[in-house]
């Protein structure tokens, strides 16, 4: 069944398979939140899968690798047994937040789809779990709500974000590589549409698709530091006022590494970083419980406050 | 089926035997054969590992404990005879088999980081902060197929990683510390290790104190079980030990 | 000043092995220079990605000492951009993992402070380890 097809039998509460990766539980609560929030507004209800295992954020590239697609193919079962066990109904399409899970858990799918043997070897090692049947398929969240319309996030909107200067972020991971590219990899304008929906003014810059550093972070963080630089000075000459992002990983080297990017650029302007589903929230016009503005690094409500969308 | 050739362990299991099995070697209908470290030994079917390796001469001062299946001491690792797959499990709780290739693993080794809880918040980095290396994990299921006590030990190293305490601590609850998931795990984790610090985190800060503890203390220091304290204190020997026979046992 | 080099059989083991590792078959690399141009962390390596890719075609097993592998964010840039399909970050990726499955780690994850870790969401650590550590 084609995803438009899919979409057509859209009633309210439509259950889909989703996994949320280990960030959104902890340091990333507020993207989960703000997402679970705003996709019931719009008649969507994520249902967790069980028993999930981190996916391993990023995909194997060497040819001979099997164990570390373990991870993501696991989860795919567990796709399987939410179907089996009634969770969600006859759903295959299992929907993820964070860009690097996405990448992942499709990249691995598409390896083991497109290798009989490998998938065999795989499910044989997991011998204690049902064989993987390779059916099902991994989406992004801002795939799912495209194909349900962006007019239908129009409709949804109570208190549009008029005065806001947003840059979206895509980011590595929801573009590239070709395969799993939700979008044009050169040109994509997935996130635009998503917060010219949301009433946004949209701000564009060619480094909305450079990478952050990703994993650099961790040992070599003036890598992070430079390329974070860049990005958000860029749009900021832009217009922007705020960056929209879809990966817990982009969100911590944009706005966290903020703190090193002041102190080696001291006259670098701070700039908050949203979850794109943070912006969804606001402008359904869902309960503050739903924004999660504490765990941003640099503190969005002054900004919010300014432009008349803070809610008290 | 391979017979041993050696008259000294013939002896030695002769002389063990009262000590093991109980048994006349003329009485016992069954052999089998395991092999210890590589040594093949002919010992009566049906015992545990533990005792037919004692059956076999071998006198544990390591790698055994409370023989009950509850201190974690006597893990083994072993292959069945015709089954590639390596298994592991208590010597005290499994039945040795025939063709059995076994072998002790008395100690894991394994640095356990140095924390004071007092002093830590509660929070999923701090599982990071002590062992970063459960971020390595692949979710391999290596941990869990060792595992003698049937934990799902990679369900709580997962929960481990994304910071849920209450899984962590409830799944990990009956670890006996045997070190056989730290042995076999490719990403070099301690899982007994996480799942300890986790479980102390959440018995701190996640469950709260406990209310019948608290009402207990309160009650002590109210003096309720004064008097009848200081009565038994305050008992000769005599007394003391015809209040012990005249103990009620259980209540009729 | 002109270099003399001479490709021996182990040279050309090299080169089969990279290939064989990332699956891509280096020797088509025309050193067009798009991958460079496009990475967005060239400023940082020793060695560009498209001269990291001259010396697998030639084998040179001194690729395995440049910082360029290290540096790599894994972004896709450079494999969405070759001109003749070659996926580059695969070949990095094959180079990181010869040395990775000598058990020789590129990070010391014990070595990160603690107060590292205590901000560095999972994410981070979990794909820095898949990454640097065998």
């Amino acid at each position: 069944m084609s995803a438009h097809e899919d979409f057509k039998l859209l009633t309210d509460g439509m259950k889909v398979p989703y996994f949320p990766g280990c960030t959104l539980k902890t340091t990333a609560r507020n993207f989960e939140e703000s997402a679970l929030a705003s996709a019931r507004a719009l008649g969507i209800e994520m249902v967790e899968l069980p028993r999930w295992n981190c996916c391993g954020t990023v995909f194997s590239l060497s040819a001979d690798d099997l164990i570390h697609h373990v991870a993501s193919v696991r989860n795919l079962i567990r796709v399987q047994e939410m179907n089996k066990q009634g969770l969600v109904n006859e759903n295959h399409r299992l929907v993820t937040l964070c860009s690097m899970c996405f990448n992942t858990l499709k990249r691995s799918n598409l390896r083991v789809k497109e290798n009989a043997e490998d998938m065999k070897k795989i499910n044989d090692l997991m011998y204690r779990e049902e064989d993987y049947q390779g059916h099902v398929e991994v989406v992004h969240f801002i795939e799912l709500i495209r194909d349900l319309g962006f007019g239908k996030v129009k409709r949804a909107v109570k208190k549009s974000l008029t005065e806001l200067k947003v840059a979206p972020y895509y980011g590595c991971m929801i573009l590239r590589p070709k395969e799993v590219s939700i979008d044009d990899p050169e040109a994509p304008t997935i996130m635009h549409e998503m917060l010219q929906a949301l009433g946004t003014e949209v701000i564009s810059t060619p480094y909305n698709k450079v990478c952050c550093g990703s994993y650099q972070t961790v040992q070599e963080k003036s890598t992070v530091v430079e390329l974070a630089h860049e990005i958000l000075t860029h749009a900021q000459k832009a217009g922007a006022e705020a960056m929209a992002t879809t990966c817990p990983l982009c969100a911590f080297n944009l706005d966290n590494r903020q703190k090193e990017i002041v102190e080696k650029y001291p006259g670098f302007k701070k700039m908050p970083i949203f979850y794109i589903t943070q912006l969804m929230a606001i402008a359904f016009d869902l309960d503050k419980k739903f924004y999660g503005f504490e765990q941003n690094f640099v503190d969005p409500k002054p900004l919010l406050k300014a432009k008349n969308l803070l809610k008290q | 089926m391979e017979e041993t050739k050696s008259p000294i362990m013939d002896r030695i299991a002769e002389a063990n035997k009262s000590a093991t099995t109980g048994i006349d070697s003329k009485d016992i209908k069954e052999w089998i054969t395991i092999y210890i470290m590589g040594r093949g030994y002919k010992v009566p079917a049906d015992l545990t590992v533990l005792t037919a390796m004692e059956y076999a001469g071998y006198k544990f001062v390591r790698s055994v404990g409370c023989r009950q299946g509850f201190c974690g001491a006597c893990a083994t690792v072993f292959r069945k005879k015709g089954d590639y797959k390596l298994q592991a499990d208590m010597a005290c709780q499994t039945r040795a088999e025939d063709g059995m290739y076994l072998v002790q693993i008395p100690f894991t080794p394994a640095e356990k980081a140095s924390y004071d809880l007092t002093k830590e918040d509660y929070s999923p980095s701090v599982l990071i902060k002590y062992y970063p290396e459960v971020a390595r994990c692949v979710s391999c299921n290596t941990c869990t197929k060792a595992c003698p006590q049937d934990l799902e030990v990679m369900d709580y190293v997962q929960a481990a990683l994304r910071g849920d305490f209450e899984a962590l601590a409830r799944d990990s609850f009956d670890c006996i510390q045997c070190g056989l998931c730290a042995m076999r795990c490719p990403a070099e984790i301690v899982q007994y290790h996480v799942g300890q610090l986790g479980r102390r985190l959440y018995g701190r800060n996640g469950l709260g104190a406990p209310k019948h503890l608290e009402k207990r203390v309160e009650e002590i220091q109210n003096g309720q079980f004064k008097k009848a304290l200081d009565t038994v204190i305050s008992c000769s020997d005599e007394e003391l030990r015809k209040k012990y026979t005249a103990r009620e046992i259980e209540p009729e | 000043m002109a270099k003399k080099m001479i490709i021996s059989s182990e040279n050309e083991e090299f080169v089969c092995k990279v290939s064989e590792l990332s699956g891509e078959q280096v020797t088509l690399c025309e050193q067009c220079g798009t991958c460079s141009g496009g990475c967005p962390v060239v400023g940082e390596m020793d060695v560009t990605p498209s001269q990291m890719m001259k010396m697998a075609q030639l084998g040179l097993k001194d690729v395995l000492d440049v910082k360029t592998i290290w540096v790599c964010a894994s972004c896709y840039t450079c494999t969405i951009r070759c001109p003749r399909g070659l996926d580059v970050s695969k070949v990095a990726e094959a180079l990181r993992q010869i040395i990775l499955r000598q058990a020789i780690d590129h990070i010391d994850i014990k070595a990160i402070p603690k107060e590292e870790l205590e901000q560095l969401p999972q994410i981070a650590m979990v794909s820095a380890c898949r990454k640097f550590t065998g």
